[in-house]
């Protein structure tokens, strides 16, 4: 019988310790299953933050260096200068890379540094137990905004890949979501899409994933999709933000 | 040559590849002596990084690849880069760190001055960790110890830092530089993240949630630093011999109390000079050697009193010490520090 469904190379045997629902596991597999199609598994690095997915190197089986919370594009720019012929690329959270390390992120993009970066955006500090985020929207309940976010006292949220498009040195970024079997495809072809860019030279690659988190959400996981469809995705409109490769037909 | 220019001519011959960095005075000169000099060398990476956690974070990332990675700063950079220091020390990279170091606390001044030994040899950031600490006092030291440091690093997998100050970074010397390094033959380093081909894949993280794995890391490092502490003590001595007063100091402020015991032994006075040339691992045994035949120790330094607490420790108790500081970007000269050394000299009845 043919084999039609089986675990990535690029993942250890190694259960996730993500929560039910959780977007992670699924952005996992799915870079996995890239770096497999792409035959990256030798040459690739990883650089996971401190957060959620902070275990990344218990489950990608190809090597990680850890960073410190926010940095990762620091450590990334070091690396990738250092082995020009590798491909390096950052999982980050939203608090990671749009509050602590929106310096460090900023920079590599503005100097053009040619790594991708995975940005799951899923509104909370998830590994912190469900603090504000710099992408909770107004109106959202977190530990930290009791009553839903309010502008006035908690600002507002910021659009990292908005002002990232914007920097002269980036070269290709979208953001897209997995809350849906269409949208989980677009991701995939989103991150080999970046993984490209960046073999071909072009600078700050990114991927925007809007990604769900029904633990800290306080929903169930179809709920937390839908969520992610009716309301997220009005703050964070989903689509290419910056392509700078002349392809015309964009991703997908 | 300037003791600026120096450390990073040294270093560039020392086999280091990339330097990320960020302007700060009195330390200017390695960046802007760095950007050209690395930019001009294949392979060579020059970064100005957006600020000094970025830069410190870039040489953990290069450091990580394999390759000899620096960083330099003064006084408030170092601060700010004490986050990534930790990391290193963690994650057990090799690096090197410059501080033309400035009177502080806060933003200071950019003036000469020690006070960040506390700093340097305390670790300085979170966690249970030691730096190398190296103080040079000439640029032909600076030189030497440059070299010293990133092979210092390699070996022991820890990040190294060379302890200046702004009259040091400042100050034009001549020099001679050892034999230049050849990267490609320096030793092999099975840990490093290059892409897992024909290997199973690593990963180095610094993140150890379970307690007893945590304190095996914490054991495993804390045997590392005592064989740092048993092989790699560095310390010179001068007019020892007859000595009935040993005055300890490092750096700057070791040449200058050289300079003024000359001067007191010119008027007979028998006065000599330990210099901890590594700050950590701190020469402890050789002050303590010292206890046997000499009871008084006068402690100089350009601080409020930092190293003195050392100097302590090793006395066990067993001698006098007596400090003279001068904090703030003060520099002494040999005569002022001759004349406080004497009067403390007559009021001990030493002569």
């Amino acid at each position: 019988m043919k084999k039609v469904f089986s675990r990535p190379k690029s993942l250890k045997k190694t259960p996730f310790h993500y929560c039910p629902g959780c977007g992670h596991s699924l952005l996992h597999r799915i870079i996995g299953e890239v770096i497999d199609e792409m035959n990256l598994q030798e040459k690739i690095i990883g650089v996971p933050p401190a957060g959620c997915a902070v275990l990344a190197y218990f489950y990608f089986d190809i090597d990680m260096g850890e960073a410190s919370h926010g940095r990762g594009a620091a450590l990334a720019t070091g690396m990738k200068r250092a082995l020009p012929d590798r491909i390096v690329f950052t999982y980050q959270g939203d608090g990671d890379i749009a509050a602590i390390g929106t310096a460090e992120t900023i920079h590599a993009a503005s100097r053009g540094e040619n790594f991708t970066t995975i940005f799951v955006n899923n509104g909370v500090y998830g590994m912190t137990g469900g603090q504000m985020a710099p992408t909770t929207i107004l109106g959202q309940t977190t530990t930290t905004s009791p009553g839903g976010r309010k502008e006035r006292r908690d600002g507002f949220p910021i659009n990292l890949s908005e002002m990232l498009a914007v920097a002269k040195g980036s070269a290709y970024i979208e953001r897209t979501a997995v809350n849906t079997p269409a949208n989980i495809l677009k991701t995939k072809k989103a991150i080999a899409k970046a993984f490209r860019v960046q073999m071909e030279g072009y600078g700050f690659s990114l991927v925007e994933v809007l990604s769900p988190c029904p633990t800290n959400w306080k929903m169930d996981t179809v709920e937390s999709c839908k969520w992610i469809d009716e309301v997220m995705t009005v703050h964070f409109p989903l689509g290419i933000l910056k392509d700078i490769t002349g392809d015309k037909k964009g991703a997908h | 040559m300037r003791g600026n220019h120096v450390v990073a001519e040294a270093a560039v011959r020392a086999g280091c590849r990339f330097y990320f960095g960020y302007p700060i005075t009195p330390q200017n000169e390695i960046p802007e002596y760095m950007s050209e000099r690395l930019s001009k060398l294949e392979g060579g990476v020059f970064i100005q990084a957006e600020s000094e956690v970025a830069s410190i974070h870039m040489v953990i990332g290069a450091s990580m690849a394999g390759g000899r990675a620096m960083t330099s700063s003064s006084g408030p950079g170092i601060s700010l880069k004490q986050e990534g220091i930790s990391f290193l020390s963690a994650l057990e990279l090799p690096a090197v760190i410059v501080n033309m170091s400035r009177g502080g606390p806060g933003l200071g001044n950019i003036a000469p001055s020690q006070s960040d030994y506390f700093q340097a040899t305390r670790g300085g950031g979170h966690g249970d960790y030691r730096n190398i600490v190296l103080a040079p006092n000439s640029c032909q030291e600076l030189a030497n110890l440059t070299f010293e440091a990133f092979d210092l690093a390699d070996q022991y997998r820890t990040p190294v830092i060379i302890l200046g100050d702004g009259m040091l970074g400042q100050m034009m010397e001549p020099v001679e530089f050892p034999v230049e390094i050849q990267t490609k033959k320096l030793p092999h380093k099975d840990w490093t993240l290059t892409g897992a081909k024909g290997r199973p894949s690593r990963f180095l993280r610094s993140l150890i949630l379970d307690p007893f794995e945590e304190e095996e890391h914490n054991w495993k490092l804390m045997r590392k630093y005592e064989k740092i502490t048993k092989e790699e003590v560095r310390w010179e001595t001068s007019f020892a011999e007859d000595a009935k007063l040993m005055v300890v100091a490092f750096g700057i402020a070791a040449r200058i109390a050289k300079g003024a015991i000359m001067r007191l032994r010119e008027e007979g006075l028998k006065v000599g000079l330990i210099r901890p040339i590594s700050l950590w691992p701190f020469p402890y045994k050789v002050i303590k050697e010292f206890t046997k035949k000499i009871k008084h120790f006068f402690v100089f330094e350009m601080n409020m009193g930092q190293m003195i607490e050392d100097v302590k420790l090793a006395l066990e108790g067993n001698g006098e010490v007596h400090f003279y500081g001068r904090p703030g970007g003060i520099i002494l000269t040999p005569l002022e520090i001759s004349r406080v050394i004497s009067s403390y000299y007559y009021q001990k009845k030493l002569g």
